[in-house]
């Protein structure tokens, strides 16, 4: 019987500080660089390791199950399901759609992700207001997000499908165009900017690799690995998520869900990961 | 009601491989929330398999057991349609039971 029993707060690796005297630095600093480089690389190998013995059973799946009853339950004031829902390629087409978003939708007048879509459908269609909608972003324990479900069920159909972002509408070059301005923009209290851990080749955190953004395989690394079930958290994580942890993290004021900064920095990532092939939902640690 | 689980079971040979994802918070009584209090122990304590009615799993688990667990599992015997029954009662007496084919 093989059991997944990994704890849910996996213990942070932190390096541990030298206080060295002067005579001993340039020795030690020396001995550091060998060291650490080889016992980063197998701390990576180990990470992959982890991460592939993870693979079989993905609890993904428990959110993808739940997201199908979710579109198709007859829900909301107006008691209809979100198959009459249009993702961009017509009213109930969920395959594929994922890989062409976020783009410009006449109905909105705006340039929409798939979360901020999802609302609009809620809205529209089950005639929530948008506040009950939205109520939920994320989920946390026991409150489910019904937004993160539903991301895994339509995102699960685009498994497999080449990345085919367009950028064809007037609004769809603007908020790339703003994406990119806010990628490399750097503000707040640690003077951070998301070009501080993802625009150089071989940084992380703690153990954790960051994909540089700015190249082609970067980006399409990490955006095609996205919605994913994160082991320490419990909970499989929709790209908005992914995007507002990474503004708390840099202290930036708080990333509003589904505001156009988010919908702009998505578009700047799935643009830029065009081509690849969308592996989602995933597992990561 | 808890959420449906996920069952397969695929016969490979003379042997049976079930693998099983089930959706449970499995809160281990160690934890605090925002306030400072206990979150009280919340875990998946009996598990049972059954093969056309015969058990071929029976197991007890603990809170060392991951959120959201992942069983696999191989029994000899099997064959493609035969009924797969899963069963899990927790410490609060809440159960689950799904079926799945062999395929």
């Amino acid at each position: 019987m093989i059991l997944r029993a990994e704890r849910r707060e996996l213990g942070s690796c932190r390096a541990a500080s030298l206080i060295l005297t002067q005579s001993a630095c340039v020795l030690a600093l020396s001995f550091c660089v060998t060291a650490c480089a080889l016992a980063q690389t197998s701390a990576v190998d180990e990470i992959a390791k982890y991460r592939a013995a993870l693979q079989d059973g993905n609890p993904a799946e428990l959110w993808e199950a739940r997201g199908e009853d979710l579109w198709k339950q007859k829900r909301g004031p107006k008691q209809v399901s979100l198959e009459g829902c249009d993702l961009g390629l017509g009213p109930g087409i969920v395959k594929g759609a994922y890989t062409r978003l976020p783009m410009y939708f006449a109905d909105a007048d705006r340039v929409m992700d798939l979360e901020t879509r999802l609302v609009w459908c809620m809205v529209t269609l089950q005639a929530y207001n948008e506040s009950q909608a939205k109520k939920q972003p994320f989920g946390n324990g026991e409150r489910k997000s019904d937004i993160e479900a539903l991301v895994a069920f339509v995102t699960s159909t685009s498994r497999g499908m080449p990345m085919n972002v367009a950028l064809k509408h007037p609004k769809e070059v603007e908020m790339y165009q703003a994406g990119e301005k806010i990628f490399s923009y750097r503000g707040g209290p640690h003077d951070f900017g998301c070009v501080t851990c993802h625009a150089d080749e071989g940084k992380r955190i703690r153990l954790q690799d960051l994909p540089n953004l700015t190249t082609r395989e970067g980006a399409q690394k990490a955006y095609t690995t996205w919605p994913a079930y994160r082991v320490s958290q419990g909970e499989l994580r929709s790209f908005e998520w992914r995007l507002y942890d990474c503004f708390r993290q840099q202290r930036f004021p708080e990333l509003l869900f589904g505001s156009d900064a988010s919908i702009a920095l998505t578009l700047y990532l799935a643009r830029n990961a065009n081509g690849a092939i969308f592996d989602a939902p995933a597992i990561k640690r | 009601m808890p959420d449906p689980m996920k069952i397969r079971a695929t016969t490979v040979g003379d042997e049976t491989e079930v693998k099983v994802l089930m959706s449970h918070e499995m809160e281990t009584g160690q934890r605090k929330d925002g306030q400072g209090k206990t979150i009280p122990a919340w875990f998946i304590q009996n598990v049972s398999v059954t093969w056309n009615s015969k058990t071929v799993l029976s197991a007890q688990w603990g809170t060392a057991v991951a959120k959201n667990p992942f069983v696999s599992f191989r029994f000899k015997g099997g064959a493609k349609g035969d009924k797969i029954t899963v069963t899990w009662v927790d410490n609060r007496a809440e159960k689950r039971t799904d079926e799945s084919m062999i395929a």
